[in-house]
């Protein structure tokens, strides 16, 4: 496979650690009132969807940052691309 | 029909014209008692073990596509019970013993050959964590033996035992695990299921569950609705998708596993290897291929074939680990879609929804696990309690700190 990085351009994806969902970009706050529950299921539960899937992966064999790819694990498709840094920094920005 | 060895005599003698078809193919009824999802392996043991042990009548298997057509036909066919934890050991010993059995229970050959396996060990540091293992092995009744050198030269001399960066110290054997005919185990279970009584419901598709006032009223399929008193889900590789037709999550991400087959060779390979300094593991079927795999690929996948730099790697590890494989020539290779769950081992358990079962997270281990998975799930389904070596396999382990992580590198699936 190989992941459009957004300032590399194609990279291998062998140069990359996968990580999991990207939803593991969002921790429950620790201090919350169900602090428990909540890092149980940020921890061990997946939503493993059949499709279109956002996803970690950290550039380590490159420039060692964090992107969010959107993939279809059904296919391989890879459907784009984003730094996990402007992800963020975009839903912060919207709130 | 029973098979032996007087009725092949007979058969060959009268022309073959007495083998009937080893189950039925009927259509559903409206309701059963238990309506299993997914005919596979475990599935089948499952509805196998209903009938025959626990004495239920009414049973169905739903399968989507055709029987045996998932994981259990894709796997590499090891059976062992070579584990560390408590939670887990007896499991897989009282799967190891049912193995043992099985021909006899199912009358049917399952080919299951119990020419051991050894796990190499390339320090001493690696010699002591086996040397645990088998200890731990010993007390939940199995068998181990941990082997020096002269040893494993003795049984294997084609391994590169003077590797300068990986060279094999010995190795920990079990000498009753092996290899089975995994096709012939879907068969047997399932032609022992089907004589039993248990309807097998081929090309019907599970498309939602009828749940009412929190307890489950059967299954929408695409052959129609089928009533059921309980439904047990056994769809490793796709329990998520199922799973979240009752709306739930589970500790569990689906990744491919790729394994590769060689042209037919001579007998060269005594038993099962492994590497203990990658990830490797080989043996050789009866036909003569060298069967053999490594890691998964590592990202969620329902796709049913893997990528090249995973072949790359299992292809470097077993040139390390026996350097002839480099002259056989690759017949085949395929991948089949395994549950990761968080801390590497299985579920089997209630759920939230009454009457809703849950047998699933196998990870790459659930061919072994396939007689006392069906057993345990049978239990569960039949009496309400779990299996006493299943004990552990509960969803809730996760969220009261009671993981069972045989290598210890916690909630990340694609480590396991």
């Amino acid at each position: 496979m190989l992941i459009p990085h957004p300032l590399l351009g194609l990279r291998d994806s062998q140069e990359f650690t996968y990580l999991g969902d990207a939803a593991l970009m969002d921790r429950p706050d620790p201090a919350g009132g169900n602090a428990e529950a909540a890092f149980t299921d940020y921890v061990f539960l997946r939503d493993n969807p059949a499709g279109v899937h956002r996803e970690l992966w950290f550039h380590e064999q490159g420039d060692r940052s964090w992107l969010v790819v959107t993939r279809d694990t059904v296919t391989h498709e890879i459907l784009g691309a984003e730094l996990a840094r402007d992800v963020k920094l975009n839903e912060e920005g919207a709130q | 029909m029973r098979f032996s060895g007087f009725r092949v005599v007979k058969e060959a003698l009268t022309g073959h014209k007495g083998w009937g078809m080893l189950w039925r193919n009927p259509d559903p009824k409206p309701a059963y008692d238990i309506v299993i999802v997914g005919g596979g392996g475990h599935g089948l043991a499952t509805a196998f073990y209903l009938a025959k042990t626990f004495k239920q009548a009414r049973v169905a298997v739903l399968e989507k596509g055709w029987l045996g057509s998932g994981n259990i036909g894709r796997n590499t066919t090891i059976i062992r019970s070579n584990y560390l934890l408590p939670g887990n050991e007896p499991f897989y010993e009282f799967s190891m013993k049912l193995w043992e059995n099985l021909e006899q229970e199912t009358n049917f050959n399952s080919m299951v050959s119990q020419r051991g396996i050894i796990n190499l060990y390339h320090t001493d540091g690696q010699r002591d964590a086996y040397r645990r293992r088998g200890n731990a092995m010993l007390l939940a009744g199995a068998d181990a033996r941990l082997l020096g050198q002269d040893e494993v030269r003795e049984i294997a001399p084609f391994l590169n035992f003077d590797n300068a960066r990986f060279p094999i110290k010995g190795g920990l054997m079990q000498p009753r695990a092996g290899t089975a005919r995994h096709d012939g185990v879907a068969w047997g279970y399932a032609r022992g299921a089907d004589m039993r009584g248990v309807d097998i419901i081929q090309n019907c598709e599970v498309t939602g569950f009828r749940i009412e006032g929190g307890k489950v009223q059967g299954v929408e399929t695409s052959r129609g609705y089928i009533g059921a008193g309980k439904v047990g889900v056994a769809v490793a590789g796709n329990s998520s998708r199922v799973m979240a037709m009752a709306g739930m999550r589970l500790p569990i991400e689906s990744h491919v596993l790729q394994a590769f087959v060689s042209e037919g060779l001579k007998p060269t390979i005594p038993g099962v290897i492994t590497f203990g300094a990658g990830h490797f593991y080989v043996s050789q079927s009866d036909k003569g291929g060298l069967v053999f795999g490594g890691d998964i690929d590592g990202y969620n996948s329902y796709a049913q074939r893997g990528n090249l730099p995973v072949v790359e790697d299992v292809i470097e590890g077993g040139m390390a680990l026996m350097p002839m494989i480099g002259r056989a020539r690759l017949l085949r290779s395929w991948g089949g879609i395994m549950d990761m769950s968080m801390d590497g081992s299985p579920i089997i358990d209630r759920t939230e929804i009454d009457g809703l079962y849950f047998n699933g997270g196998w990870c790459y281990g659930g061919f072994k696990a396939t007689p006392a998975s069906g057993y345990a799930f049978a239990h569960l389904l039949a009496t309400d309690r779990p299996h006493e070596t299943a004990e552990a396999y509960r969803f809730d382990r996760f969220a009261r700190g009671y993981v069972i992580d045989e290598k210890g590198v916690g909630a990340q699936p694609n480590l396991h």
